[in-house]
Formats: C-alpha cells, sequence, structure tokens
C-alpha cells in the first residue's frame, strides 16, 4: 500500500517539476516585451473599455498614449480630469484638464406635448422605426422613444422614460462616452458641456420644418422664429433650417434666452428656483 | 376608427404559435398515456398529474421569485416535460420521486440556463437520470396491481432489458433467456414491464403520425434512430445470435421509441437543419446500441440522447442548409 | 407535377376575396399629386412650372441619373405647384400638384381598343420608346424597364419570364388583366423577347388562377414562342429568384442579378404596359389597383390614374370601415404600411389592403425555441434565426456577411412562420441595408 502511495507521490512530483521547468523555457521563449508603463497607465484607467475615448478599450488606450509624444488626443470621458491627471504624473507628462461632458436628449416631445398619429407596431427599435417612416408623431425629427440609447448605454445613465416617452440622462450616471450619440438614428443626443456647478441651457429640439409645421406637431419644438437670437447679448445662438442652437462654449448661462422662447423650447438644467413665481411648463430637471 | 397601426412588413402570421405547437405534443402523448393507465391503475395517472404539477410549479416559482421575468408557464413546454418524465418512470413510482425529477428537470436542466430555448439538455431527460442514478432500485422495478381489465400478467422484478443484461453478465445465453419470453405483437400491445411510456408501442407510433400530420416534428430523426439501431443491432446479432439481441428487439424494448419519437425530436436540444439531424440521430442509435451491449447500464436510449445533445451547438454551426445559389443546372 | 421553386416557403392563405371583381375604371378626381419618386434610382426632374396647361401623357419630369425614368401627366389641367409632398410613410418628396379640367390626351396617343399584333420597330427602337413612356417595373420594385431590357455587354439574355403568379395574398390585379387582356400582355411579351434578341418565352401562372390560366393559354396559340408554365401556389413564386428557379430551374448565384442565369423577368402588368407603350404610344400614367380586405363592404379592382390620393380611392370604394386596423400599400407580405392616407398613388402601386386590428396586430415576442422552421422557410436558404441573434447583438457585420445577409429578399416567411411571434425580418433588415453599405462603400477591385 505505501510503495504505491509513494510511487504515486513521486511521479506526481516528477511530472509537476517537468511541466514547470518546460513552462519557464516557454514562457521566457514567447514572452512579448512591453513598455512597462503600458500597464501602470491601464491600472490607472477604469477599465469599462466602453471605447468612449476612440480606442479599442483600454489596454489600447494605454499602448496609445503612452507610445505618443504628448497626451494631446487623448481623453477618457469615463475617468474624467481625475484620470488623465494621474497617467500625466505616471508618465512624467503635462495634461490640459477638459471640460467635463454630459449627453443632452434635444427633444422635449413627451407623449403630451407632442401627440401620436399612429400606432407603431414593429420590433422595439429606433433604427428599425426610423429606416420605416416618419415615425408616429407630426415630427420626424424627434425621439421614437424605443430605447436603442438605452441599451448601448454602459452605464445605466439613459433611460426612456415610460410616462414621457422619451429619453432622459440621469447626469450622475454619465460619463459622455459618447455611445448614445452613435447609437441614436436621429442623431438627437448631443454631447454638452456640464456647465458651473452643472448648470446648462440647452434648446430641446432639433425640428428643421417650418414654424407651423413644427408648432402643429409638437407644443414644446422650435419653431425657428429667432427672438432667442435676438436676445442673447453673448451671440451664443444661431438659428438655421428653422431650429435654433446654442454654443455652449459661448453661453453664459444668464438665461434670457429661456425667458422669450415663445414654446418654451429653451430649458435650463439646475439652476436654482428663481424668486418669483412663474409658469414653467414643460420644465426638466430644475 | 383608431388609429392606424404602422409596422414593417410581413403583417400577417402563420398559425403556428409555441402553445399551439406544445399542445399538439400533449395530444400526441395521450394516447401512450392511456396505455399506461390502463395497463397499470390510478398510480399512473397520479404519477403523470403529479408531474406536469411539479413541473409547472417550479417553471412558475423560479420564473416569478428568482429570475424576476414575465411568467411563461401559459406556453405549456413545463406541462410537456411533466408528461415525457412521468411516461419515463415505472407506473407505481412514489410521488416525492417525481417531484425530485420535476424540480431537477425543470430547475437545474431548464432554468438555470435561462428558460425555454436556452438549454442544452432535454429536461426530463436530465430528470429521468438524475433520479436513475440517485434512487436506482426504485426506477428499475416494478409491480403491478391496479391495472385495468386484467391487462397484464403480474411482472414485477427488472425490465426486460435489465433481465438479460443480468443474465448475459451470469454467462447465460440469449436464447436461453429469451425462451418465455415475447412475441413481437406482445411487445407491440402492451405486454412488457417497463416504465410506463414504454408499455405500448402501438400508442406511440399513434403520436407520432399525429405529430407528423400536424408539421410538429420530420421524420429524420425518429427514422434514422431507428433504422440506425436496426442495422448496427442486426449486423452484431447476426455475427453472434447468443450474445447479442436482434433489432426487432432493440427497438421495441426500454425506452428508444419513446425516446426517438419524443425526446430526440425535442426542438430546443436538436440541431436545426437537416444534415445536423441525421448526424444526431445516428449518433444518438449508435451510442444507444452500444450501451446495451457493452455498457454497465441496461438501457441506453437517456444516456444517448444526452451524450448527443451536447453535440448540438457543434452540429447547428457547421451544418449550414442548402443556400439558394448552390444548386446550379 | 407541377413546377415549383426548391427550397424554402410558406403556404399564407389565398385571400383572392376580390379575384370575380372585373376592373372598373376609377372615377376622375378634382387634383392629382404625382410623386417625382415613381421608381427605383434618382427622383425625376420636374420640367413643368406653376401655370403650365398639361395633357394626358404629356412629359412633366424627366430622368436625373441613369437609374431613373421619366414621369407623364396622369390628367388634364393647370399645373396648381411644385413642391414637398408626404407620401405613404410620411416622408416628404417632391410632387407635381395638377388641377383636373377635363380629360385631354396627347395627339400621338391611340386612346382606341384595338389590338395592334405588328412589331415593326428594332430593338433599339422598342427600348427607346419603353424609356420615352416612363415604364417601370409594377411588379413592386419599380425597376426602370428600359435599363432591364438593355442587359449590359457581357451579359447575354437566353428567355423572357412573364410573372402572373401574384403570389402575395389578396392581390388579384394581375389575374384580373390576365384574364381581360390575356392577348396584349402577350404582344407585349413578344414585344420585350425582340428588344433583349430571345426566343423563348414563358409565363408563369399559379395553380389557384384557373381562369387566367385557361385565358393565357388560350391566347397563347398565337405565340408559339412563348408557353404558359402553370406553377404550384406558393409563397414567395413570384420572387424573380425563385420564379427563375421554378420556371428554368437555374439559381441565380449569391450576390449576382437574374440576368447572370440568361433570364429576364417582368411583372405581367409590366409587359401591358410596354405593349400600350409601344404599340399605341400612350405612356405609364395608370394602373390596376385592387382595393380589398374583409372588413371592407365591397371589393374592387379599379383602374386608376396615378397620383390619386389612397384616401380618396378608400372614399369611392365605401370608405375606411370602423374596424380598419392597418392600411397597407400592396399585400400583406411584403406591403408597406401607411401612416398618411393622403398620400397619392404612384406607379408600381397595385393594392390598398385593410385589415382589422385582430389580422394583423403582432403577437408578443417569446422565446426562441430553436423549431429551425425559419431555416426552413427561407426561400435563400439563410437561417434567419442566426442573423436576427447577429443584428441584435449589435457590431458583428463581417458575420452577417459571412452569414449572406445581403441575399436576404424580405419576402417575410420567416417572420411569418415563427412559432414564437418573433419579429426576425425587422432586424435583419436593418442589418442587411448597413451591410450593404459597407459592402458598397468598399473600392472595387
Amino acid at each position: 500500500m505505501t510503495g504505491t502511495i509513494l510511487f504515486t507521490i513521486a511521479t506526481l512530483v516528477a511530472l509537476g517539476l517537468l511541466f514547470a521547468v518546460v513552462l519557464y523555457f516557454v514562457a521566457q521563449k514567447f514572452k512579448v516585451e512591453e513598455d512597462p508603463r503600458i500597464g501602470t497607465v491601464e491600472s490607472i484607467l477604469p477599465g469599462a473599455n466602453c471605447g468612449g475615448c476612440g480606442q479599442a478599450g483600454c489596454h489600447a488606450f494605454a499602448e496609445g498614449v503612452v507610445k505618443a509624444p504628448s497626451m494631446d488626443g487623448f481623453f477618457c470621458p469615463v475617468g474624467g480630469n481625475p484620470v488623465m491627471t494621474k497617467i500625466a504624473e505616471a508618465l512624467g507628462r503635462a495634461v490640459e484638464e477638459k471640460a467635463p461632458m454630459v449627453a443632452v436628449v434635444r427633444c422635449n416631445g413627451t407623449l403630451a406635448n407632442r401627440p401620436r398619429t399612429n400606432e407603431y407596431d414593429g420590433y422595439a427599435s429606433c433604427k428599425v422605426m426610423a429606416s420605416l417612416y416618419a415615425g408616429d408623431t407630426g415630427c420626424k425629427f424627434g425621439c421614437l422613444g424605443k430605447g436603442d440609447c438605452e441599451a448601448v448605454c454602459k452605464f445605466d445613465a439613459i433611460h426612456v422614460d415610460p410616462e414621457r416617452g422619451i429619453a432622459i440622462v440621469d447626469e450622475d450616471k454619465c460619463t459622455a462616452c459618447g455611445a448614445c450619440t452613435k447609437a441614436c438614428p436621429k442623431g438627437i443626443i448631443e454631447l454638452r458641456a456640464k456647465g458651473f456647478k452643472n448648470r446648462r441651457v440647452c434648446v430641446l429640439c432639433v425640428n428643421k420644418d417650418k414654424g407651423a409645421v413644427t408648432r402643429k406637431a409638437c407644443s414644446a419644438g422650435c419653431i425657428g422664429c429667432g427672438k432667442c437670437s435676438k436676445t442673447c447679448p453673448f451671440g451664443a445662438i444661431t438659428v438655421e433650417n428653422n431650429v435654433a442652437y446654442i454654443d455652449f462654449n459661448v453661453c453664459k448661462l444668464c438665461r434670457k434666452c429661456v425667458e422669450v422662447c415663445p414654446t418654451h423650447a429653451i430649458n435650463e438644467f439646475n439652476f436654482p428656483p428663481k424668486p418669483k413665481i412663474e409658469e414653467k411648463p414643460h420644465e426638466e430637471n430644475v | 376608427m383608431d388609429k392606424l397601426i404602422v409596422s414593417p412588413s410581413p403583417h400577417t402570421h402563420g398559425r403556428e404559435s409555441t402553445q399551439s405547437i406544445m399542445r399538439d405534443v400533449l395530444i400526441a402523448l395521450t394516447p401512450a398515456m392511456v396505455v399506461s393507465v390502463l395497463a397499470s391503475g390510478w398510480s399512473a395517472l397520479i404519477l403523470i398529474l403529479v408531474g406536469v404539477a411539479a413541473c409547472v410549479l417550479t417553471e412558475f416559482l423560479i420564473g416569478k421569485y428568482m429570475l424576476k421575468r414575465p411568467v411563461t408557464i401559459c406556453d405549456l413546454s413545463a406541462a410537456v416535460t411533466g408528461c415525457l418524465l412521468a411516461l419515463n418512470l415505472p407506473p407505481n413510482a412514489p410521488w416525492w420521486l417525481i417531484v425530485i425529477g420535476s424540480v431537477v428537470a425543470i430547475g437545474i436542466a431548464k432554468m438555470t440556463f435561462g428558460g425555454l430555448g436556452q438549454n442544452i439538455f432535454n429536461p426530463a431527460l436530465v430528470g429521468r437520470v438524475f433520479l436513475l442514478v440517485s434512487f436506482p432500485v426504485l426506477m428499475t422495478s416494478w409491480s403491478d396491481s391496479g391495472a385495468f381489465f386484467g391487462f397484464a400478467d403480474a411482472f414485477s422484478g427488472a425490465t426486460p432489458l435489465g433481465a438479460i443484461k443480468e443474465g448475459l453478465a451470469n454467462g447465460q445465453t440469449l436464447s436461453q433467456l429469451t425462451a418465455d419470453d415475447l412475441t413481437l405483437s406482445q411487445s407491440l400491445f402492451f405486454k412488457m414491464g417497463g416504465s410506463t411510456g414504454e408499455l405500448s408501442a402501438c400508442a406511440l407510433l399513434l403520436g407520432f403520425i399525429y405529430l407528423l400530420c400536424r408539421r410538429v416534428i420530420k421524420a429524420t430523426i425518429p427514422v434514422t434512430i431507428i433504422c440506425t439501431v436496426a442495422v448496427v443491432s442486426g449486423i452484431f446479432h447476426l455475427a453472434d445470435p447468443d450474445r447479442f439481441t436482434g433489432p426487432l428487439f432493440n427497438i421495441f424494448t426500454g425506452g428508444l421509441l419513446l425516446g426517438a419519437i419524443f425526446m430526440a425530436t425535442d426542438y430546443v436540444t436538436s440541431p436545426m437543419t437537416t444534415k445536423g439531424q441525421i448526424i444526431f440521430a445516428v449518433g444518438i442509435g449508435l451510442i444507444t446500441v452500444f450501451v446495451r451491449y457493452f455498457g454497465s447500464y441496461p438501457e441506453g436510449v437517456s444516456f444517448a440522447i444526452l451524450i448527443m445533445n451536447c453535440t448540438v451547438p457543434l452540429l447547428n454551426k457547421y451544418c449550414k442548409p442548402k443556400r439558394f445559389g448552390e444548386v446550379r443546372k | 407535377m407541377k413546377k415549383t421553386f426548391r427550397i424554402g416557403g410558406v403556404h399564407p392563405d389565398d385571400s383572392k376575396i376580390s379575384a370575380q371583381c372585373a376592373i372598373e375604371i376609377f372615377p376622375a378626381v378634382e387634383t392629382a399629386y404625382v410623386s417625382m419618386a415613381q421608381h427605383l434610382g434618382a427622383p425625376a426632374t420636374p420640367v413643368v412650372a406653376v401655370g403650365d396647361k398639361v395633357k394626358v401623357g404629356q412629359v412633366i419630369a424627366e430622368p436625373s441619373g441613369f437609374i431613373s425614368g421619366f414621369v407623364h401627366s396622369p390628367v388634364s389641367g393647370t399645373v396648381k405647384s411644385v413642391g414637398p409632398r408626404a407620401d405613404i410613410a410620411g416622408n416628404m418628396v417632391p410632387h407635381v400638384e395638377i388641377t383636373v379640367e377635363g380629360d385631354e390626351w396627347m395627339e400621338d396617343i391611340d386612346t382606341s381598343d384595338t389590338i395592334v399584333k405588328d412589331i415593326p420597330y428594332t430593338p433599339e427602337e422598342i427600348i427607346e420608346k419603353v424609356k420615352k413612356a416612363g415604364v417601370v417595373g409594377l411588379g413592386g420594385a419599380s425597376f426602370p424597364t428600359h435599363v432591364k431590357l438593355a442587359p449590359p455587354k457581357d451579359k447575354k439574355a437566353e428567355c423572357l419570364i412573364l410573372n402572373g403568379t401574384e403570389c402575395e395574398p389578396f392581390l388579384t390585379s394581375d389575374d384580373r388583366i390576365m384574364r381581360e387582356r390575356p392577348q396584349e400582355i402577350l404582344i407585349g411579351g413578344a414585344i420585350m423577347m425582340k428588344a433583349l434578341g430571345v426566343t423563348r418565352g414563358y409565363v408563369g401562372i399559379e395553380e389557384n388562377k384557373p381562369a387566367a390560366i385557361a385565358s393565357m393559354t388560350e391566347a397563347a396559340k398565337e405565340f408559339p414562342q412563348i408557353e404558359v408554365v402553370v406553377l404550384k401556389k406558393r409563397y414567395p413564386q413570384g420572387g424573380e429568384k425563385q420564379l427563375i428557379d421554378a420556371v428554368i430551374r437555374r439559381q441565380v448565384p449569391s450576390g449576382a442579378l437574374p440576368i447572370d442565369t440568361g433570364a429576364v423577368v417582368q411583372n405581367v402588368g409590366t409587359s401591358l404596359a410596354v405593349y400600350e407603350a409601344v404599340q399605341k404610344n400612350k405612356p405609364l400614367i395608370d394602373n390596376v389597383i385592387t382595393v380589398t380586405g374583409r372588413c371592407l363592404p365591397t371589393q374592387h379592382n379599379y383602374k386608376v390614374r396615378i397620383g390619386t390620393p389612397m384616401s380618396k380611392i378608400l372614399e369611392v370604394a365605401g370608405g375606411v370601415p370602423e374596424k380598419a386596423g392597418k392600411i397597407i400599400s400592396g399585400g400583406p407580405m411584403m406591403g408597406r404600411a401607411i401612416a398618411n392616407l393622403d398620400a397619392a398613388t404612384v406607379k408600381a402601386n397595385g393594392a390598398i389592403l385593410v385589415l382589422t386590428p385582430e389580422e394583423t396586430r403582432r403577437r408578443p415576442e417569446s422565446a426562441c425555441i430553436r423549431c429551425g422552421k425559419c431555416a426552413s422557410a427561407c426561400p435563400m436558404g439563410l437561417e434567419p434565426w442566426l442573423l436576427n441573434k447577429l443584428s441584435r447583438a449589435g457590431g458583428l457585420q463581417d458575420e452577417l456577411e459571412k452569414e449572406r445577409v445581403y441575399d436576404c429578399i424580405e419576402c417575410g416567411c420567416c417572420s411569418f412562420t415563427c412559432p414564437a411571434g418573433i419579429p426576425l425580418l425587422d432586424m435583419i433588415r436593418s442589418s442587411k441595408a448597413e451591410v450593404m453599405k459597407i459592402m458598397r462603400s468598399r473600392p472595387k477591385k
């Protein structure tokens, strides 16, 4: 009995040693030489592999930024400025701080504002619906509400609200990786600056139809009247193709445009409530 | 008029649904179930009812409370598993045996993989094999009390396959063992010791014809399995008639007909193309025969089907249907 | 043993409830809205301006590319506006709006009923006449016919197949024209055969149209070069590739065009339009439209001028019933659901089908049971369950290309068959478009 056990142990130990030696030599022969800094940078990165930086995953980003001469063109939206500063430190380079961004769904065509004119009975995909026809409302530019953006978001930051019928961004979770902007077949979602104290002003409409057509389709749509553009003291607003657009780099958050917009298409986010009582229908996230 | 409905084409649908298919399978199983109740009494009926109830309840509870998904018991697939499991057990098995089997079949073999359509192994067979391995004595002995209309001679003890395997192991020859054995007509029309569903080849064949007429299954898999078993066992039997049982015996005993018609043709666990199905069926036939002849278990169909279930993803990947444009004249 | 195609196919109910309705001339309208997008390819360019007076058959738009076509006025009157108007999907498309005054035709058009049998034109003249008449494929695809009748130099046409199968349920317009005007269809066929330089012609008709088969067979006695072939009733028998497989047993190779098998397929309605264009100088300005549905009080086969609003057609047919759910332009398998009923008809519109919600609402989707029925039903031998799974996963365009998603003919057999109610075709169609866009953008070797 003991002889069998001893023999078994001896054989297994010998096999183990043999494999260890073989593996050692194979590992040495097939070793991939990699700059150790790549590993360091990769460990600093959040590891979401979301592709928001434009690279093919966190390892590719690490490789790219180590091999590049400077930090230009490399920014991890998920990690943001803290992570980029750490990486710059690790590589002994300087980095510029970028303004944090957030995704904004530029449509306020809720079920209440934008009545449905037909019933869509196909597969619940915005892509399928957009290629089929002009949509189930009178506005063919607006949010279809079938959730392609929600399906593609890795951070649980955008959801289609069943009561409102449009996509809503949770700005605490949004990392501005840009996946939803690419997924939206209507091009409604835009990455905009998060703003001073997370405050921003945005035109929630991308409808290019003439004002009368827009108004008939949606009570919160931009009719291209131009009042906002004339009122803005900083020239931040342009009206093109019957729709207004606020340049977030120029906007100083004075909110004069919000007051004058006749359809309340321009909305403000995260401002403290104004002292006088004003009726502001269709407002979000105040 | 309400708002117009708009959707991509097609705008109409065929008549089949998952529920209608499962309903057809249940109807096809009815002759076999009726025969087993007539031959074995109320205990068989109780077994079937308890099996169905246990399967449906397991699927309901797991789906609703563990997976928190919409309940899917209305598609009747759990009921089908319950019936098949009941037909795979000896008719006088205790009720708790089939409850355990149902929980294993639905809970482990189906729901852990993700529910209907996601499982790799046939749930009823997983349940059966689990019970066979855990309760070997209960699963392989029969007594015949409670039969209606005096159908069977009291036939307690092992199944024909079991008896033969034991006998051969003890050095007897086949001719000695089958001396007072069943004629073909007896096998066809009920008289065999066997699990509930094996009791009547005729009833099973009726179900098979019904499924073919309703276009629920194609004949490919059952026919190929039976032919493979017939050919392989025929060859062995000719080579050594005293050691190896013949093709007719092999086709009509054990769960071969039940397995070939109802278990191997399960959509989820069988290949989707004809080429894959033929390879699948040949494999089942071969393994069945080899387990019966050379394996330590008397019955091979359950194991054969489960083993070939593993190969199905591979068969689906490599056996593609004939493409339009590949045939050219 | 009747012929049919070899792979896949399904058997939806015939529902040919309008088959006994003879063709009626649709009453004149007050305004015609003629779309510039009457064909595959680039929309035509209008050549009339507001205030111009036009006659029936006058050119109002010219082709704007190689795959484009002429558009003619279907009415006589004054041009009221030239601008965008919504089509059946709600998308804005350029239209010419004409206020109708009388029914004056262009002088060179022969409006008599006499059947002209002689074909004194050369192939080039035929193709030019077909082009000038704005004839497009009336089987649904609207491919400009003159382009199809002049295949590239390296492809040789061997035979012409006229498509009289009308495999879509409910549709009966082709059935009626085969019963009422068989000679003219066959003369059109002979004209096209002359243009293509082929000596063999076939007319494929499904066995569920015995009167049409009899009528065409009788008329074909004078045309020994054209053979009437009776086909089994099976959808999609009328698919171009399936029809070629059924009639001459040749399958179009993957990614290739039907001309590669030597066959040119044309719908019988197109053949009739070619006859009228070449023998009567009449451009394509009207089409037979089946107006049908079980909830409609009466069924009709109207001969409608293009540019008629669909709401007007339904009004004349008895009005849209209260229980209508979906109104389809075309058949239930491949037709397009109408979102905007005021849209005007175009050349290739062949039917308006009204379905109740019970008949058409999709059942809720449930889990795939891996039955493989979709693959058995696919006439192109594809695996819809796999294509759907890859499409929903996203980002797998190279896998989809390997699985030949571009061969999908969008017939709908897969979605029709799926017992679990999975809308397979919805996503497959979407990824087919994506993959074909990627393939087209590759530099040609």
